[in-house]
């Protein structure tokens, strides 16, 4: 029985390999050769669960491309994806974008954190190898005046203004006095700056910092946390933790029955993470985020979520910013209908991209910086993930402060 | 500064955590003791073990506490397989093989992982993990206080295994002299595998404990090693007592030294007592071979 199944199936084989063999001379005739986008992220290592959200993103929106026909302009060539693993760290990643080169790309795509993008760009930059940042906000990575390097959504500075304004916007708003305010922060480069930043911030707009509390990643406990805030008593509490350390924060808060008037997190990996809220609806319930989101308001968007739903992830931000980030990339070879590097970074240079899922404004880059990019305000209300700003997408009015 | 009930409560936090990194500390301890190697896929294991309470809890639905005595006897078999037909025969009785073979197996295990449950934090579901027992003006976590007592239980029981019962007295004296035993007809080979079974039975107990109030994800285990470590050398190489102490020990210098210099700082108390260790009493606090 097995015996004469698996000379069946060497049958079988040798008659595709013959088929393919003759076939192989008419398909190359009839297609264009494919166009390959490397796509760069951390799928093992510590940033692996945010890798393998960007790669699915980067992975819909190319099948999406080519079920729509491809790149037009050079004949309907198809978009392939050189796929590679950043690793978690700068130097794999750097290694990664050698190898891309290697395989004759025409762009990366990707990153997701800041160091990562950094080195990767960089390395991309000595081959005129336009790269497009997907997440990592350092400002630094579009101020080194690399031609090769754009970033579509927003840096660090803007999101700093734009999640203090809005915050001094929420409070005027809830006609409630806010006064006193608690940071945690992981203790890395991202964490640190922008308690740094905040803590020359808040005061301008009337709020008092009580104390800045660093913790770092991977935390083990947070109970010491949640002890210094309920002596603290603070009227608000402001988080920029990575996921894990900022869920077990907002779960010892609940368990030590602290209830401040807000949490409002600024770029944090879980207050705008549907994982956060599907498994813990108590503890996510009313917290705030200021961080990359899609438009809610956009059908398009909409059929991505579900169809990462139906691939068994979340939406998370990484999602939606890939998508757009490859539609960006093959707008760009589709006007400038040529595979050549230094006609795709002077197309993404007049880029008007309007293709993308994101709530931003007209795109348009100013050294390699989207100046359309916005970051937003959600909420988690009634166990869904809502838009609180700015107004024009917004899918909820705040709640603030929290009802007792 | 802090009120005295908050340091008092910080305290009793450190002592409640304490107990499970000892339990951790006591694997690492017992396999080294014995076997004198340092195993460096303790970590790798005990994420293991965090997986298996997971999918027993969330895919079987079985009560975490009542699932950890079934997976202490399976990791218990799995660590005597271990050692018995991977670990000892690669490493060819040279310790520094065994160093790498571990080493080897915890890259192997923790991508495994990464590969079966992808690289998602997973953490149990229910509203058990927020129960809180309220003493005086404490609020303690409910799980944390079971583990503190089923950590000291289980501790009490190996000590007891090690000095009451025959194994017990084969693995202390395989652990002091292995020719010698070897000729008085004990069979080191098994007594390797054993002791690397309780080592990894203990990483069982330890993950059925920490998981209602934590997370897995696969390098979740790496979070706890370097801490073990600190504790079996604070403890002394081999000693069960050591262990548990050290575990308490670490546990408050932790809490406490989150709480006064921040929880960046605090971790370095750690290891600043790592390093007096270290020049000052080399052997440990328990430790009685050089």
């Amino acid at each position: 029985m097995l015996t004469s199944q698996s000379i069946g199936r060497r049958a079988a084989l040798r008659a595709a390999a013959a088929v393919s063999v003759l076939a192989a001379p008419r398909t190359l005739r009839a297609q264009p050769a494919a166009i390959r986008i490397g796509i760069l992220q951390p799928v093992t290592g510590a940033l692996a669960q945010d890798g393998e959200l960007g790669r699915l993103g980067a992975t819909l929106a190319i099948d999406a491309l080519n079920a729509a026909g491809g790149i037009k302009s050079l004949g309907g060539a198809k978009i392939e994806m050189v796929f590679a693993d950043a690793r978690s760290s700068p130097e794999a990643a750097t290694q990664e974008v050698e190898r891309l080169q290697a395989e004759g790309v025409s762009a990366i795509v990707g990153g997701f954190a800041s160091p990562i993008c950094l080195a990767a760009s960089q390395a991309a930059s000595r081959y005129d190898l336009p790269y497009i940042v997907d997440v990592g906000v350092a400002d630094s990575i579009v101020s080194r005046g690399l031609t090769n390097t754009f970033r579509f959504a927003p840096g660090f500075g803007s999101f700093t203004s734009v999640a203090i304004a809005n915050l001094a916007a929420l409070i005027a708003a809830s006609g409630k006095p806010v006064k006193t305010v608690v940071l945690v922060h992981e203790d890395g480069l991202f964490g640190a700056g922008l308690a740094k930043l905040m803590n020359a911030e808040l005061p301008k707009i009337g709020l008092e910092v009580l104390e800045t509390i660093p913790h770092p990643t991977p935390s083990r406990d947070m109970a010491n946390v949640a002890l210094r805030i309920r002596a603290l008593n603070p009227d608000l509490v402001i988080p920029s933790s990575y996921y894990n350390e900022f869920v077990l924060l907002a779960r010892t808060m609940q368990q030590q029955r602290i209830r401040p008037k807000g949490i409002y997190a600024v770029l944090n990996g879980a207050a705008s993470n549907y994982r956060f809220v599907k498994e813990f609806p108590e503890a996510a319930n009313l917290v705030m985020d200021c961080n990359h989101w899609f438009n809610p308001n956009n059908p398009l968007a909409l059929t991505v979520k579900k169809q990462a739903e139906a691939a068994g992830k979340f939406m998370a931000y990484n999602v939606p910013l890939n998508y757009s980030c490859v539609g960006l990339v093959a707008d760009a070879i589709e006007r400038a209908a040529s595979p050549d590097r230094a006609k795709i970074i002077a197309a993404l240079n007049t880029s008007t991209f309007a293709g993308h899922i994101m709530p931003y404004n007209a795109t348009k880059f100013v050294g390699g910086q989207n100046q359309g990019a916005i970051p937003v305000n959600l909420q988690v209300q009634d166990g869904d993930i809502k838009v609180i700003f700015p107004e024009a997408v917004a899918s909820a009015k705040p709640i603030f402060p929290v009802p007792a | 500064m802090y009120t005295p009930a908050i340091v008092a409560e910080a305290m009793v936090n450190g002592l409640l955590t304490g107990a499970v990194y000892a339990l951790v500390a006591l694997g690492l301890t017992l396999v080294y003791g014995v076997l004198h190697i340092i195993n460096f896929a303790h970590g790798a294991l005990l994420t293991c073990a965090m997986f298996a309470v997971w999918a027993a809890s969330e895919l079987l639905g079985i009560n975490v506490y009542l699932a950890i005595p079934p997976l202490a006897l399976i990791f218990l078999a799995l660590g005597y397989a271990l050692q018995r037909f991977v670990i000892g025969p690669a490493s060819r009785g040279d310790d520094a093989n065994t160093l790498l073979v571990t080493l080897g197996l915890s890259i192997a295990i923790e991508n495994a992982l990464l590969a079966a449950f992808k690289s998602d934090t997973r953490t149990l579901s229910g509203d058990a993990a927020f129960d809180v027992v309220e003493l005086g003006p404490m609020l303690l976590s409910r799980p944390r206080l079971i583990g503190f007592a089923v950590a000291l239980v289980v501790a009490l029981l190996l000590w007891a295994l090690l000095r009451r019962t025959d194994s017990g007295k084969a693995i202390r004296a395989v652990a002091r002299e292995k020719m010698g035993a070897s000729l008085m007809g004990i069979d080191v080979r098994h007594i390797y595998a054993l002791t690397f079974g309780i080592g990894c039975a203990c990483l069982a107990v330890a993950a059925g404990l920490l998981l209602p109030t934590f997370y897995v994800t696969p390098r979740v285990g790496q979070a706890f090693v370097l801490v073990a470590f600190t504790i079996v050398v604070l403890g002394g190489m081999g000693s069960v007592a050591g262990a548990l102490l050290g575990g308490l020990l670490i546990g408050v210098v932790e809490s406490l030294g989150g709480l006064l210099l921040g929880e960046s700082l605090g971790q370095a108390g750690i290891f600043v007592i790592f390093i007096l260790v270290l020049l000052l009493r080399p052997t440990g606090l328990f430790g009685a071979r050089a």
